[in-house]
């Protein structure tokens, strides 16, 4: 909080670093509206900064009570924000390849500084998995899913998918025989896919005469593994999916998602 | 006032800009929605004298229509709005274009999988029973019975892992779910709903076994009976 010039002495040094530097250009240039110390320029704050905008300017007291909330929103991003961290850390040493990528998990663990960050990374996955549910959860059982918040509830669902796909291509990437064959498991559901999967209803009907269109080397699990069984292919689009396609798309909803909870009346509070 | 800019939008900018400086012109008595002409009138009103003027006290032409200036964009509103249900189709088109070629680009034209089919020796290299040569490589075991030899796929049909032939129990068992299978491929314990698949199995032309994975035969269809599902073989 800002000190005005009129504080103790004791506080003087402090204060006049702190007006020098709020009086410079470079903060002015970056902040342009003067410190928070009233109503419009704390709303100035929120409305003139590109992250904080997408929270509300006003905030309920009903909306800080964590034994309404649970923050299982806010703790569910916060965990966003240390896989994307510790995420974009371990790519500097793993490389998605069958010969490497098991030893690159091994020196990860043994040899690289901080070998804790790959179970930060694991861990702070699950947490997030148990957070999401528990926010849904909680939003479910306040009734903040009813309109207008119908939209956002969708958008909702779809991070919860979007979450569960990003622990789903994780789990290749150690390419251990609990990757492999959790993912063989896993993509096999795939061929059970409506019109699209090779063994799924309706399949059989995409033919043109005696030519199959959907067959197991053109179905959605193929797409999935890049082949017919879990592979070098897999590896590759699984390690793309999971550090970059689908945290693209994470980012953009979790920002309208965002946007959204302000605009549709702020963080639910009991009525 | 804004009608005419609208309008004159797609134009180009040239045209829109000179639209909206109000030029201290006369005020020509053109008919609504009538062509606008760019003169030469912008660039004598002062620059900010535009976003002070405010747009009603506009007249509704703004220029009168200068004889020398460049060619009148036969533009109207109609006209705007069905060339933009074409640019909306053009739009929607190059994007399902871009989006059918993404999908295809997903699927490779050629795979660094082992092949479907392949040549797996002479029928008397097999002794009897289950041998594991060609399971790593092409997920196949050779079961050589006393008439017959067959392929029998290693994809366990409850949820696709690769069961382990366990010699001692004269058994193939899953480890992922613990289903387990006779030599023959009939499941008899776990959750496989149905017995492993055989490979399509000839001899070639040298004599040795061709093993074709893309042909499947499954005993719970009948197919086993299929003479193209086993060889013949009692040496």
């Amino acid at each position: 909080m800002a000190e005005s010039p009129q504080t103790p002495t004791s506080e003087v040094k402090k204060t006049d670093l702190l007006t020098y530097v709020r009086e410079s250009q470079i903060w002015k240039s970056i902040f342009r509206h003067g410190p928070p110390t009233n109503d419009r320029n704390r709303a100035l704050a929120v409305i003139t900064n590109v992250f904080l905008h997408l929270h509300p300017v006003r905030v309920r007291k009903s909306g800080l009570r964590l034994k309404y909330t649970w923050c299982m929103g806010g703790i569910t991003f916060f965990l966003f924000i240390v896989e994307t961290i510790t995420g974009v850390l371990l790519m500097f040493y793993y490389r998605p390849t069958v010969e490497y990528a098991y030893a690159d998990i091994w020196d990860l663990r043994e040899q690289v500084p901080l070998g804790i960050m790959r179970e930060i990374h694991r861990w702070g996955a699950h947490a997030m998995v148990i957070s999401v549910w528990l926010h849904m959860f909680r939003v479910f059982m306040t009734g903040s899913y009813k309109p207008p918040r119908e939209f956002n509830w969708n958008v909702g669902v779809i991070l919860l998918v979007l979450t569960l796909l990003l622990s789903f291509t994780g789990y290749l990437l150690p390419w251990d025989q609990l990757a492999m064959w959790a993912i063989t498991v896993g993509s096999n559901m795939a061929r059970a896919t409506p019109l699209l999967g090779h063994e799924g209803p309706g399949a059989s009907l995409l033919a043109l005469g005696d030519v199959q269109l959907v067959h197991v080397g053109s179905d959605a699990r193929f797409a999935l593994l890049a082949g017919r069984f879990v592979g070098a292919g897999a590896l590759l689009r699984f390690y793309v999916l999971h550090c970059i396609a689908i945290p693209l798309v994470v980012a953009t909803l979790i920002a309208i998602h965002f946007w959204r909870v302000r605009k549709d009346g702020g963080i639910s509070g009991p009525l | 006032m804004s009608e005419e800019v609208k309008s004159e939008a797609p134009g180009g900018g040239g045209a829109a800009a000179a639209a909206k400086p109000p030029a201290p012109a006369p005020a020509a008595s053109a008919p609504k929605g009538a062509v606008v002409t760019a003169g030469a009138a912008p660039k004598a009103a002062p620059p900010s004298a535009v976003p002070k003027r405010p747009g009603p006290t506009l007249p509704k032409a703004v220029q009168p229509k200068a004889p020398s200036g460049p060619q009148p964009l036969n533009i109207n509103r109609r006209t705007f709005f069905s060339s933009l249900g074409v640019a909306w189709v053009a739009f929607s088109g190059a994007m399902g274009a871009a989006i059918t070629a993404a999908t295809r680009f997903m699927f490779p034209n050629v795979l660094f999988e082992p092949p479907m089919s392949f040549k797996g020796g002479f029928p008397s290299d097999y002794p009897m029973g289950v041998d594991e040569r060609w399971k790593e490589k092409f997920g196949v075991w050779i079961v050589r019975e006393e008439e017959a030899i067959y392929a029998l796929s290693t994809t366990c049909t409850h949820l696709g892992c690769t069961p382990n032939w366990l010699a001692a129990e004269n058994k193939f068992k899953c480890p992922c779910h613990g289903s387990g299978f006779y030599p023959s491929g009939i499941n008899f314990e776990g959750p496989a709903p149905r017995p492993l698949e055989r490979f399509k199995i000839a001899l070639s032309d040298d004599g040795q076994i061709l093993v074709d994975k893309n042909a499947k035969y499954q005993q719970e269809k009948g197919q086993w009976n299929d003479p193209s599902s086993f060889l013949r073989f009692t040496g």
